[in-house]
C-alpha cells in the first residue's frame, strides 16, 4: 500500500506546524523522518495516525483519502507507535496487544483463537512473550515500548507509523526493531534521531526543517556534510560503513566550540 | 476478551439477593428472613396476612423494601459511572461528583425547598429541581470545557471542581438568607445522602436510568480499554474520543443528576469500588462494568443499614458510614505494592 502525503499543512493552537509536506511511502519502503527538535516530525506523523486532521492537503492511502474513511477502517489499514508516556490503568501486557485487534472487532467481541495466536506470535516477535501476564505499568520504558509495538502488529495494518521508536530500547533492542522493519513487508514511516541506525535502516530519509521538507532521498545523497551543518547546525564527516557501504556519521564535538549552545 | 466467570457473577448476584433480603428484615422493627419472605411474597401475589401483622407488613412492603431497592441501584449506578467518569477524565481519583453535578443538585434542590416552585409536580418538586441543577452544572461544565480537541479531560475536572465551589458558595446564600432552618438540614441531607425518602414512586425512574447507563457503558468496554491508553493512540487504534467522551459525558450527567437527585450525593463509593473491582478482576472495563455495579449495590445495601440501625432510633446520613469504610480502604489500596494506577 502506497502512502502519499500531498502538500499537507497542519496547525496545533493556530500555529503551522508543518507546511506543505509532500512524501511518499511506497509498499514495502521504509521512509526515515529526520529533523531536529520542533521540526515538525511528530506533527507530521500524528496527521497521518489522524490525531491531527490536516487544514491543507490531503494524506492519501493507495490514492483514497484517509481522513474521509472512517476512524475504524482508517485503523485496519494504519498503525501507529505514538510518543504518548503510558496507559492510566494497569492492564496487563496480553491486554495491550489485544487491544491492537479493536478496529477489527466489534463492540466488546472476544478474539478468535487465530487472532490470540497472533498476539501470541507478536508477543514473540518483539521479545516480550515472557511478560504476558505482567501489569503494564511495572513495565521498564524498553519493555512497554515493545509492547507497544507489538500491540501496533497485531493491528495488522498497511502501513505503519512509529514516533521516535528507539527511545528507552537498549541497543539489542534498538538494532532488532529497526531489522524487523526492513523484512515487515509494510509501508513503514518512522521518525528518527540517530542518523546512523536511520541510515541503516531506511531506504530513503527525508527531512524537515520548521515545518519543511528540505531534503528527500536515498541516505548517500541525504546525508551530507553541508546538510548536516545547515540542518542540524554539527560538523561532521560521513563516511561508508566499511562492511555495508551505507553512509555514516562521524561528529566532531572539538568543532562545536564558538557555536551557541 | 475474557469476562469474569458466569460463576463469579452469579455469587455476586447471589449475595445481592441474600443482603437484600436480610436488609428489609432488619431495622428498629426486627422482622426474621422467612416472615420477610412471606410477606413480599404476599405483596407480588396478593397472598392474604393476618390482621395484627398488618404493622410489619407495611413496614417491610411501604418502607423499607423501596428503601432497600433504591440503595441497590444507587450503589450500582454510582459505581458504573464511578468506572467510566475515570476513563473520561483519565483520573484515578475522579468520582461521580468531580463533574460539580453534587453540588448543582443541591442547590436545585434547596432553592425549591425553601422558595417552592415547581409545586405542580407534587412530592417530586425537590427532586426536580435537583436533577435540575444536576444537568445545569453539567451543561456549563461541558460549555466550559470544551476545545480544539473535544472535552479535554483535565479541564473537564478543573471546571467541574470550580462549579461546586461556586454551587456551594450560592447554596450558602440561600441557607444565610433562608426564612427558616429547614434549608440547612436539606443541605446536609443533599450533601450526605441518604435513602429515607425512598418511595415505590421513583423506583420505576431511578431503575431505568442506572440499568440503561450500566448496560450502555458495558457495552464500550473494549473503547473505554482503549481510551484509557490515551488519546493519541485512541485515534491510532480508530476510536473517536470526541465522541465517546460526549457520550460518555451525557450518560454520566443524566445517571448521576437522577440518582442525587432522588438521594443526594453518596460520596466514596464511586471512587472507592472501581478501584476495589480493578484490583480484583483486572483492568479490562467489561469485566470491571460487570463486577462492579454487583459489588456496588452489596456495599450500599449494607451501609444503608448500618446508617439505620448503628445509632438507632437516630439515622446517621449514610455518607458518613461510606466515607468512614472508603476512607480508610482507600489509603490502604493507596499504599498497597502491586497496584498501580497512572503512574507509580
Amino acid at each position: 500500500m502506497t502512502l502519499s502525503l500531498e502538500e499537507v499543512s497542519v496547525s496545533v493552537a493556530g500555529r503551522r506546524l508543518v507546511r506543505e509536506l509532500s512524501l511518499t511511502v511506497g509498499p514495502d519502503e521504509v521512509v526515515g523522518l529526520l529533523g531536529p527538535n520542533g521540526s515538525g516530525k511528530t506533527t507530521a506523523l500524528r496527521s497521518v495516525y489522524r490525531a491531527l486532521r490536516p487544514v491543507g492537503g490531503a494524506v492519501r492511502l493507495d490514492g483514497e483519502d484517509l481522513n474521509a474513511m472512517p476512524a475504524r477502517a482508517a485503523a485496519r489499514r494504519v498503525a501507529a507507535l505514538t510518543q504518548e508516556g503510558h496507559a492510566d490503568l494497569d492492564f496487563t501486557v496480553a491486554e495491550i496487544v489485544a487491544l491492537g485487534r479493536a478496529p477489527h472487532l466489534r463492540g466488546n467481541q472476544a478474539l478468535s483463537p487465530a487472532e490470540h495466536e497472533l498476539c501470541r506470535r507478536a508477543m514473540a516477535r518483539m521479545d516480550v512473550a515472557h511478560l504476558a501476564g505482567r501489569g503494564v505499568l511495572s513495565l521498564s520504558g524498553g519493555e512497554r515500548q515493545r509492547v507497544l509495538v507489538a500491540r501496533a502488529l497485531v493491528q495488522e495494518p498497511r502501513v505503519l507509523i512509529l514516533d521516535e521508536p528507539t527511545n528507552h530500547l537498549d541497543l539489542h533492542h534498538q538494532l532488532r526493531l529497526l531489522a524487523m522493519l526492513r523484512g515487515a513487508g509494510l509501508s513503514v514511516l518512522v521518525s528518527l534521531h540517530d542518523l546512523n541506525l536511520a541510515a541503516a535502516a531506511c531506504d530513503r530519509l527525508a527531512v524537515l526543517a520548521a515545518g519543511r521538507l528540505v531534503a528527500c532521498g536515498p541516505p548517500h545523497e541525504v546525508l551530507t556534510p553541508s546538510l548536516l551543518r545547515e540542518v542540524f547546525g554539527v560538523e561532521a564527516s560521513v563516511v561508508p560503513h566499511p562492511l555495508t557501504g551505507v553512509p555514516q556519521v562521524l561528529y566532531d564535538l572539538t568543532a562545536m566550540k564558538g557555536t551557541p549552545a | 476478551m475474557r469476562s469474569p466467570s458466569a460463576l463469579t457473577v452469579a455469587l455476586l448476584a447471589g449475595a445481592l439477593g441474600v443482603s437484600a433480603l436480610l436488609a428489609i428484615g432488619l431495622g428498629a422493627a426486627s422482622v426474621p428472613p422467612g416472615q420477610t419472605l412471606r410477606y413480599l411474597w404476599a405483596a407480588l401475589t396478593g397472598g392474604a396476612i393476618t390482621a395484627d401483622e398488618v404493622t410489619a407488613y407495611q413496614i417491610i412492603w411501604q418502607v423499607r423494601t423501596p428503601r432497600v431497592l433504591l440503595a441497590v441501584l444507587v450503589g450500582a449506578g454510582l459505581s458504573a459511572v464511578g468506572v467510566a467518569i475515570q476513563a473520561m477524565v483519565r483520573n484515578a481519583l475522579a468520582d461521580p461528583f468531580v463533574l460539580g453535578v453534587s453540588s448543582g443538585a443541591s442547590a436545585g434542590a434547596v432553592l425549591v425547598g425553601v422558595f417552592g416552585g415547581l409545586a405542580a409536580l407534587g412530592v417530586y418538586a425537590v427532586s426536580a429541581g435537583a436533577f435540575l441543577g444536576a444537568l445545569l452544572v453539567s451543561a456549563l461544565v461541558y460549555l466550559a470545557s470544551r476545545g480544539e480537541g473535544g472535552l479535554m479531560p483535565l479541564r473537564l475536572v478543573l471546571t467541574g471542581v470550580a462549579m461546586a465551589f461556586g454551587f456551594q458558595a450560592v447554596m450558602s446564600l440561600i441557607v444565610y438568607f433562608a426564612p427558616d432552618g429547614e434549608a440547612t438540614s436539606t443541605v446536609l441531607f443533599w450533601s450526605m445522602g441518604g435513602f429515607g425518602a425512598a418511595t415505590w414512586g421513583v423506583l420505576p425512574v431511578v431503575a431505568v436510568v442506572v440499568l440503561a447507563t450500566t448496560l450502555l457503558l458495558r457495552r464500550d468496554g473494549r473503547r473505554l480499554d482503549v481510551l484509557a491508553l490515551g488519546d493519541e493512540t485512541s485515534a491510532s487504534l480508530g476510536v473517536d474520543t470526541h465522541r465517546l467522551r460526549l457520550k460518555l459525558f451525557v450518560l454520566v450527567s443524566l445517571a448521576t443528576g437522577a440518582m442525587v437527585a432522588v438521594s443526594g450525593a453518596i460520596g466514596f463509593v464511586g471512587l472507592v469500588l472501581p478501584h476495589l473491582v480493578r484490583l480484583w478482576v483486572g483492568a479490562a472495563h467489561v469485566r470491571v462494568l460487570t463486577v462492579a455495579p454487583l459489588a456496588g449495590a452489596i456495599f450500599m445495601v449494607w451501609a444503608d443499614l448500618a446508617s439505620r440501625t448503628l445509632m438507632a432510633p437516630r439515622e446517621l446520613p449514610i455518607g458518613v458510614i461510606t466515607a468512614l469504610v472508603g476512607v480508610p480502604v482507600f489509603v490502604t489500596l493507596l499504599r498497597r505494592r502491586g497496584y498501580l494506577f497512572g503512574g507509580r
